[in-house]
C-alpha cells in the first residue's frame, strides 16, 4: 500500500465521530484502535474502487458509476450495505436535483435584470456545461471539505 | 456534499446530513487506484457513504467480538482479532496483524529451527 505524504488518510475527527456514534455510550476507544480503523477505511476505499472498476471495465466504460459501486459491495460480501446505500442515493439524487433547480432558477432571476437577449444563449451554454460537469468528475464545493483537526 | 447550507432553500436545510466524510479526500484515495479514469458523482457519493457504514460495522463487530467488551473499551487487539476471525474483514489481516510478544515470537522461531534439524 502506498504511503504518501499527501494523506491517503481520512480525517481523524470524522472517523472518531463515526466510531463513537456506532458504539454504545461511554465505550473507550484507544488511539491505536482509532488509527487502525482509519487505515482500514482507506484500504476499504481502495478495495471497493478496484472492485467497482473491474465491473466498469467489463462493461467497457471508463467512468465508474453507482451500479459499479453497488456491485462491488455485493462482491465484497457487504450486502448489508446495499439497502442503506440505495436509500441514501435516492435522497442524494433528489437533493442534487433540487439544488440544481434552485441554482438555475436563481441564475435565471438574476439574468432577467440584465440584457435578456444575451442571456438566452448564455443560459443554454451554461446548462450544457453544467450537464457535462454533472456527468464528469464532480467539482468539489469548498463547503464540503471538512476542517481537519490536527491530531497527529 | 450533502451538508446543508443555512440560507439556502428551506427544503435543503430540512434534509439530514447524508455523509460526514469529505468526498474530496475519498476521491483522492480512489484516484490512487490504478486504471481508474473517472468517477461519476453518484459513485463518489456511494463510496463515501459505504466507507462510513464500513467504519461503523468494523467498530461495532470488533467491540462485540472483542475482549474489551467487559471493560467497555475497544482496543487494537479487538480489531486484529476480528480481521482474522470474520470473513468479510479478511482483507484487513495485512494491515491489522495480531501482535505477539517478542519473547513468544523468538520461541516459535526456535521451535521451527528445531523442526528443521529433526527433518
Amino acid at each position: 500500500m502506498a504511503e504518501r505524504p499527501e494523506d491517503l488518510n481520512l480525517p481523524n475527527a470524522v472517523i472518531t465521530r463515526i466510531i463513537k456514534e456506532a458504539l454504545p455510550d461511554g465505550v473507550n476507544v484507544s488511539k491505536e484502535a482509532r488509527r487502525a480503523i482509519s487505515q482500514a477505511a482507506s484500504v476499504f476505499v481502495l478495495y471497493a474502487t478496484s472492485c467497482a472498476n473491474n465491473f466498469a471495465m467489463k462493461a467497457k466504460r471508463k467512468t465508474l458509476n453507482a451500479g459499479d459501486v453497488l456491485a462491488a459491495m455485493e462482491e465484497m460480501e457487504f450486502e448489508r450495505f446495499l439497502e442503506p446505500l440505495r436509500e441514501a442515493l435516492e435522497v442524494y439524487k433528489k437533493d442534487q436535483k433540487g439544488r440544481k433547480e434552485v441554482s438555475e432558477q436563481k441564475r435565471k432571476d438574476k439574468e432577467k435584470k440584465t440584457d435578456s437577449e444575451n442571456d438566452k444563449s448564455r443560459e443554454e451554454e451554461e446548462e450544457e456545461e453544467e450537464q457535462q460537469r454533472m456527468e464528469e468528475e464532480p467539482e468539489e464545493e469548498p463547503e464540503e471539505e471538512e476542517e481537519e483537526v490536527v491530531e497527529n | 456534499m450533502a451538508q446543508t447550507n443555512p440560507g439556502k432553500d428551506s427544503q435543503a436545510s430540512e434534509a439530514k446530513k447524508l455523509i460526514s466524510l469529505p468526498t474530496s479526500r475519498v476521491r483522492l484515495i480512489m484516484k490512487s487506484s490504478p486504471d481508474v479514469s473517472s468517477i461519476n458523482q453518484d459513485a463518489l457519493f456511494l463510496t463515501t457513504k459505504a466507507t462510513e457504514l464500513f467504519v461503523q460495522h468494523l467498530a461495532l463487530t470488533s467491540f462485540n467480538n472483542g475482549s474489551g467488551r467487559e471493560a467497555n473499551s475497544l482496543d487494537y487487539s479487538d480489531l486484529a482479532k476480528t480481521a482474522e476471525e470474520t470473513d468479510t474483514f479478511h482483507f484487513l489481516t495485512d494491515i491489522l496483524p495480531k501482535k505477539i510478544l517478542a519473547r513468544d515470537y523468538l520461541e516459535s522461531l526456535e521451535q521451527l529451527q528445531d523442526e528443521d534439524t529433526d527433518f
